[in-house]
Order: C-alpha cells, then structure tokens, then sequence
C-alpha cells in the first residue's frame, strides 16, 4: 500500500479543465421528501446554474423524477406528499406555502415524457398559456407564436398550418410544440422528463439540439434514463441512487472517470 | 477489477480485447529475445524468421483496434470500459512499434559480414536487451493486472537503459577511429543498441497508458531520462 501511494504521488496527472462556474439560478439545501411515510428524496444538495443543463440519472426509483416535480411543485396535486429543507429559485422560496404556483410553473416550465399537446390548434396551443399571463393584441400575439414555435425548431414545418389541430403533428413535432409551448410564457427554468424516450432517433436529435439552443437563454433540468443522451446535451450530471445524490460534477468529468463506485457500475452497466 | 457487466456479452468483449493484447504481447517479447540472438550467434536464418514474425504482429494489430472499433460502436462504453478500450489501442499501437524495431534488427544480422565482434559490445547490448525485455514483460503483466505500482516502476527505470545506451554509443566510437574496416559493423550495432533503447521507451509508454486507464487521467510529469547518445562525443587522439 505504501508502495503505491510512493508511486502514485511521484506522477502528477493532466488536471481536467473544469467548467466554470455558473451562478446558481436553482438551489437545494437540505431538501427531504415524503410519500406519505416513504422517505423518497434524502437529503439533497446542489444547484443548477444559470443557463446550464444539469441532467439528473439514476435506475428507476431513484428518486430523479421526483425531485424535478418539486422544482414547480408538481407534487402539490397529491395529497400526502411533502417537501421538507430549502428550494430557491433566486431568491424566492419554492417551498413557501403561500407562493403562487401558477406565477411559479410560468417561471419553471416542464416537458413531459409523452408530448401532450391540447386538442386545439397549434397556434392555440402556443397563444392559450401566453393569454393566462398576459394581455396582448392579435399583432403581439401573432409574434409572440411565431417565436415561440421558432424557439421550439418548428416554425418552418407548421407556419402553413397553424390552423391544423396540435394532434396532427407527428410524436417528434408534438413534442416540440410542447417545448415551444413552455418556452412561450418565457420561463426562467424549464424541465424536461424523460423528453426523448417516445421519439424516434431523428427527432431525438431535433429536440437534443434544441435543448443546446435554448441552454443559451434558460437554465435547463433534464431527466433521462438514456445516460449517452445526458453525457451528448449535459453539462453537470447528477447521479442519484436510493434517494440519494451519489455523486454530482462535471458531465465530461462523471462520464470519463467519475470519483464514486455506484456512480462507475451504473454508467457502465454493472448495476443489479 | 470492475465487477461483471449486466449485459455479459460486453465482459466477453472487453476480455477478448485483453486477451489479443497479452497474445501480442507475447509475440513481440519473442520477438526481442530472437532479434538479439540472432544478432549474437550471427544467425541469419533467425533474422529472417524474425522478421517474418512481424507481419502477425501487424495483423494482431488491426484485429486489435477493428475489434475495439467496434465495441465502442456496438456498446457505447463509458468511464473504465471506455479507457480500457482506448488502452488496449494503445498498448497495441505500442506493441506494433516493438514490433518493427525487433524487425528492423532481424534485417540487420544479414549485414553484419564482418568476424571482428568485440566481447565488451556484445556483453553490454546482452545486459541492455535484458533490462529493456524485463520492462516490456513487467509492464505487460501491469496491464494485464491492473497493476498501478508495478507500471509506475518501469516508468522510472528506464534510466539504467539509457546510461548502458549512452556508454555503448562512446564505446563504438571508438572502434571505428581506431580501424575504418569495423565502421560498417558498429554504425549497425549502433542502430540495434538504439532500437532496443526506443523499445524501453515504448514500454514507459505502456506504463503511462497503464497509469490513464486506471486513474482516468494523464500523466505530466517528465519521466527522468539517462539518454545522452545525444551529447556522446570522442576526440581522435585523446
């Protein structure tokens, strides 16, 4: 054992270059969370940085795609679930009681496994959340869906067609209707879960490069249980395990020689 | 070593991967050994074979990153699969490299025509091939077993190679002022004493590559060196 600390010293390594810091747009301290009496999420600390993409991996029951929910408060729709520490968005207190979660899911948006676009038309389902917030002319109106379905890499495939229903998009186009949906209200933080899991690879691509684009104006979550996904559209990467973040660094740093054991055997596919 | 992949498929890859490079490795050690004798005993015969040898060498090579290609392709390793895998490319780029300096010195034997053969010289390039095949073995079996402490001292022993180079270059030198007739001879026994010190640079190679796959990073520290062939000189008359 002495032998190889000699010799491990006596060779300094090439140190990765580390991102820079970003400054914290989303903060955990502390953070515990309840299904009734199952404790799903233990003690959770990090941040996601401004105009960053944090991916959060894990085997299923891992307790990721609970803890994006708690990020706008999904979980408040069921009874019995509970947040306990600290979750800021800024300076506002996301686990405040009084916190208008509407005001909330307008600064945090989220994109859901399977698209769900609503059974109007695709200007509609664009122009229906900005008219929740907002009161704006026709002409406003008329831009404000423009580049939002710009934002979302559609416009050039739907702009004949605004009338069409939503439903008549392929899954691939549906999808990023709902990202331009999201991005419509002009959120600070957007979420996705598991965005790409329905799609076909073209279109996994499609969104994959429209989470880089929109890195550049949000703060972006993402869940994904496919980690060569996480290490393409990432910059950290957090990997969770039992409720637990095990280890949470770099995505270049966790994919090429990450510091923790379970974080090894689960990426490398020695888990179970 | 990391414990079994869940999809076992992917273990036997990564062990077929090991294994071609042990066989290589293997092949290039004989390689070494027969270079020099056939040097020694001048024996022709064997030069050739050797040189012959090389060409296994050189298919081990291309199955070895074919092979490797396609995991990466096939299996999208990450972390210490992925470095693993890049390893074993490397190793077996380095091996490839041994592989054509034996054979290099395989060629040679047939040129040295003359009888004149210095028992000094041929001590000091025995003693040398030696140091230079205990690297290559220690620093395979490294590789094979993950073996951190082990590659790092053939990483630092290099120096003795170097220092028996140096004198041998000064040593040759002199024998061709004193007689014209032995230049022909030492300028090959020179290029061998050069090749057998490249290939204990090759094995400090492997042993950064052995350091790489196991600690995820690079080495940066310059590696102590004792080659001075560069500054040998000898001033006739003195």
């Amino acid at each position: 054992m002495t032998e190889l600390s000699v010799s491990t010293t006596a060779a300094s390594h090439v140190p990765q270059v580390p991102l820079p810091e970003a400054p914290p747009k989303v903060t955990v301290r502390n953070l515990n969370f309840y299904y009734g009496e199952h404790h799903a999420l233990k003690n959770i600390n990090l941040t996601l940085g401004t105009n960053r993409v944090t991916a959060f991996i894990g085997p299923s029951g891992c307790g990721k795609s609970t803890l994006l929910r708690i990020f706008n408060r999904m979980y408040d729709l069921y009874p019995g679930q509970r947040a306990v520490g600290q979750l800021m968005l800024d300076q506002t207190n996301i686990l405040d009681p009084k916190l208008d979660l509407n005001l909330l899911r307008a600064r945090v948006g989220m994109v859901f496994q399977k698209p769900t676009p609503f059974p109007m038309t695709i200007y509609e389902n664009i122009a229906f959340g900005i008219r929740l917030y907002e009161k704006i002319s026709k002409s406003e109106m008329d831009d404000r869906v423009e580049k939002a379905l710009r934002g979302g890499a559609l416009w050039n495939e739907v702009k004949d067609k605004l009338n069409a229903s939503g439903l008549s998009l392929s899954g691939g186009q549906q999808q990023r209707l709902c990202i331009a949906r999201t991005v419509a209200v002009r959120p600070e933080v957007i979420l996705f879960d598991e965005p790409c899991s329905a799609l076909d690879p073209i279109s996994t691509a499609k969104v994959e490069e429209l989470i880089q684009e929109l890195s550049e104006d949000y703060t972006i979550a993402i869940v994904t249980h496919n980690m060569q996904q996480a290490a393409r559209v990432s910059d950290k990467t957090a990997f969770m395990y039992l409720g637990e973040l095990i280890e949470f660094d770099d995505t270049n740093k966790i994919f090429t020689s990450p510091s923790d054991r379970r974080t090894q055997d689960y990426i490398t596919g020695r888990f179970g | 070593m990391a414990s079994e992949h869940t999809a076992k498929a992917f273990d036997s890859d990564l062990q077929e991967l090991t294994r071609l490079v042990a066989e290589m490795g293997g092949l290039v050690e004989r390689m070494i050994t027969e270079s020099v004798d056939a040097l020694i005993r001048r024996d022709v015969a064997l030069g050739k074979r050797v040189v012959a040898a090389d060409i296994e060498i050189d298919n081990l090579q291309r199955v070895i990153e074919e092979r490797a290609v396609l995991t990466i392709a096939r299996r999208q390793p990450m972390a210490i699969d992925l470095r693993e895998i890049v390893s074993a490319m490397r190793v077996a780029t380095d091996l490839e490299r041994i592989g054509d300096l034996a054979k290099n010195m395989g060629k040679r034997v047939a040129a040295l025509e003359s009888d004149f053969q210095p028992l000094k010289l041929i001590r000091g390039l025995e003693h040398m091939t030696d140091l230079v095949l205990s690297q290559v073995k220690s620093v395979l079996d490294a590789y094979a077993a993950h073996d951190l402490p082990a590659a790092m001292n053939v990483w630092k022993g290099d120096e003795e190679v170097d220092a028996i180079c140096t004198s041998l270059f000064r040593e040759l030198l002199t024998y061709m002022m004193e007689d014209p007739r032995n230049i022909s001879f030492c300028i090959h026994l020179m290029f061998c004493a050069k090749n057998i010190e490249r290939i204990g640079d090759h094995a400090t190679n492997i042993a950064e590559t052995v350091f790489y796959m196991i600690e995820g990073q690079q080495i940066t520290d310059k590696r102590p060196k004792g080659d001075m062939t560069n500054f040998a000189t000898t001033v006739p008359g003195t």
